[in-house]
């Protein structure tokens, strides 16, 4: 347990309390003004992004990934198929930063390949541009990891639905529509939710896509984060990247404590 | 091995309201395998019957076949003279026991009970009042809020018994409902299944790979191998009569002793054993005979020494190694047991009970 421990203060007790007593200090003396700042409209602004970023992805990504993982589930247990795609997806889920933020650029930028290919047979894509928008080219990046994420952590659950479940609605007198709308769709509900908490934060904290993508201001929480240390403009407002840290600290808390009050309930009804 | 034929009719009823169905020529491969090999059963209504057999040899595949969860790539499956080979599970009107895991875990076990009562569009009421009643009759009132993860495996099964029997359907199927069970559960739910079944009087049909198992609670077993009926009998014809080596093996604990048929008996360690019909009448044979059919006595002149003896409760068995033959199992009464000793020398015989003869062929 030690090394465990040793681990746990020095990647997580440590770094958590240097931005929690951040938060509160100024000049080295306590203060509230930190928190104060975290109601200036740019803050405010940027955690109203991260937090319709982090939604929508979550949404689309559960969505796209669930029914993925169902199609997945169908296949042969011990397939190529099968095995290809959870490892595709295994690599695809971590496949963010920099890397990512260029395939795409080289792909959909300005002078990306498919913006090329489009232009030559005539059609415009408006040069890419909507590719460095939070809103627009963002999303369709996040979703890469996503999809993919919400593929492993959400397999588990949809393989744990036993074919008995299925089979008693049948002879209880249950079509394949009433099965999943009374005993495969709730049992998966939770597991669902879950994975949708988990696929938020993910996005939530995501900062080296973002920030290789997004070049013009700050319009994302981490992005504004990193701005009061690295910003060669505004300089001493490192305890005020700390309160917008501490704030998502909390955000980030809210939600894994959902997730794990439905973890344990999925776990309870799905034997993995 | 010839098979017997694979057509039976019920020799045994059970109660009179049940619904009679029958299995004709049901065929079902899984690629070069046949599941099932020209099946025909017939349940009379009320009865239960009990499908016996080794690992694939298709007693479940007959099972989800009637039960529509397999299709039949031939034959006729008929409820109540109603064709129902191509009508959808959902519509076949029967009640299936599954192995194991089967409740929905999302709801409590008076839910589960209710389900099926709800697709039947019954009033609350009525649902409720026939859940709670389904729910006394498993003995598991007390636990009617609880969750399947807050219920033992015996329990969870009983609900699931329940759940089946609440939409009062014709047939009602047991696909194994015991293996998942530990010993004293089992024989203690399989009495219970079989107190509820006379008691409803639904005709059921019961799969499992455990022959005591059959014995105890079917009115009629059927033993079933390669997906075909070897021999289908009341649990006591089936024990005292099997048509086969297989069946004889595959039913209760059987010594298979050399011995020399003549007629309607065989010549086995010095006494005559009366053949029962179907046994080969000549020439080298193989004589199956049950361990209660052979006596053993103290005999230093004997020809056969005590390899071990076990105390089993109401009876014992002494375990002997015939000279220069096999190795025999001996049921002895259990105040018996002081009377035999490892490396004991004992004589052991025939006691004359009919038997099963195959023809052996010489080395």
């Amino acid at each position: 347990m030690v090394p465990f421990f040793a681990y746990v203060t020095v990647f997580l007790l440590i770094p958590a309390l240097v931005v929690v007593i951040g938060a509160f200090v100024s000049g080295g003396r306590p203060t509230l003004g930190n928190i104060r700042a975290l109601g200036q409209p740019a803050v405010t602004s940027a955690l109203w992004h991260s937090v319709v970023l982090s939604a929508v992805t979550a949404v689309v990504g559960a969505v796209l990934g669930a029914v993925l993982a169902y199609a997945v589930s169908t296949a042969s247990p011990r397939g190529v198929l099968k095995r290809f795609l959870t490892s595709l997806c295994g690599v695809l889920a971590q496949f963010g930063g920099v890397t990512l933020a260029f395939a795409f650029l080289a792909t959909f930028g300005a002078t990306g390949f498919l913006t090329r290919a489009l232009a030559t047979v005539g059609v415009q894509s408006g040069g890419g541009l909507w590719l460095y928008e939070w809103d627009k080219g963002l999303m369709l990046v996040y979703l890469y990891f996503q999809v993919p994420l919400m593929l492993i952590v959400f397999l588990p659950a949809v393989e744990g639905l036993r074919p008995q479940w299925r089979e008693a609605t049948e002879t209880l007198g249950g079509s394949t529509a009433l099965y999943w709308r009374r005993v495969g769709g709730p049992i998966l509900l939770p597991s669902f939710i879950g994975a949708l908490l988990l696929l938020f934060t993910n996005a939530f904290s995501a900062y080296a896509t973002a920030a290789a993508l997004v070049s013009q201001g700050s319009p994302l929480l981490p992005l504004q984060i990193g701005g009061t240390f690295t910003s060669e403009v505004i300089l001493g407002r490192e305890n005020v990247g700390k309160a917008m840290a501490l704030a998502m600290v909390v955000v980030v808390a809210l939600v894994m404590t959902a997730y794990a009050v439905l973890d344990r309930r999925a776990s309870r009804w799905l034997v993995r | 091995m010839t098979t017997a034929p694979t057509t039976y009719a019920p020799t045994t009823s059970g109660g009179q309201r049940g619904v009679a169905v029958e299995l004709t020529g049901l065929r079902r491969s899984y690629g070069p395998v046949r599941a099932l090999d020209d099946l025909t059963l017939r349940l009379a209504p009320g009865e239960l019957v009990a499908l016996l057999g080794p690992s694939g040899c298709g007693k479940t595949t007959a099972l989800r076949c009637l039960a529509g969860l397999e299709d039949p790539d031939g034959g006729r499956i008929e409820v109540d003279g109603k064709d129902l080979t191509r009508v959808p599970t959902n519509r076949r009107d029967l009640g299936m026991v599954f192995q194991a895991y089967s409740l929905f875990p999302h709801m409590t076990a008076r839910q589960n009970v209710e389900f099926g009562l709800q697709l039947r569009r019954q009033p609350g009421e009525r649902r409720r009042a026939r859940a709670a009643a389904m729910l006394d009759l498993v003995g598991l009132s007390s636990q009617a809020d609880r969750f399947a993860h807050q219920l033992s495996g015996g329990q969870q099964q009983r609900v699931a018994l329940a759940r089946a029997l609440a939409i009062e359907p014709q047939v009602l199927l047991l696909d194994e409902p015991l293996s998942a069970l530990d010993a004293k559960v089992r024989v203690q739910l399989r009495d219970e299944i079989r107190r509820i079944q006379l008691e409803v009087g639904t005709t059921t049909l019961f799969v499992t790979h455990d022959q005591e198992e059959a014995l105890a609670v079917a009115d009629r077993v059927g033993v079933m191998r390669s997906g075909r009926l070897e021999q289908i009998a009341a649990p006591q014809e089936l024990y005292s009569r099997p048509v086969n080596d297989f069946v004889a093996d595959f039913v209760g604990v059987t010594n298979r002793l050399p011995g020399h048929a003549h007629g309607h008996a065989a010549a086995v360690m010095d006494a005559d054993v009366p053949l029962l019909s179907g046994s080969a009448t000549s020439g080298a044979v193989t004589v199956l005979v049950r361990p209660e059919h052979l006596a053993v006595r103290p005999d230093a002149a004997g020809g056969a020494e005590v390899l071990s003896v076990s105390f089993l409760g109401a009876h014992a068995r002494v375990v002997a190694q015939v000279t220069g033959g096999p190795k025999v199992f001996v049921q002895v009464p259990s105040r018996a047991v002081a009377d035999f000793s490892p490396g004991q020398r004992v004589t052991v015989t025939p006691v004359g009970e009919p038997a099963l003869a195959v023809a052996r062929e010489e080395a």
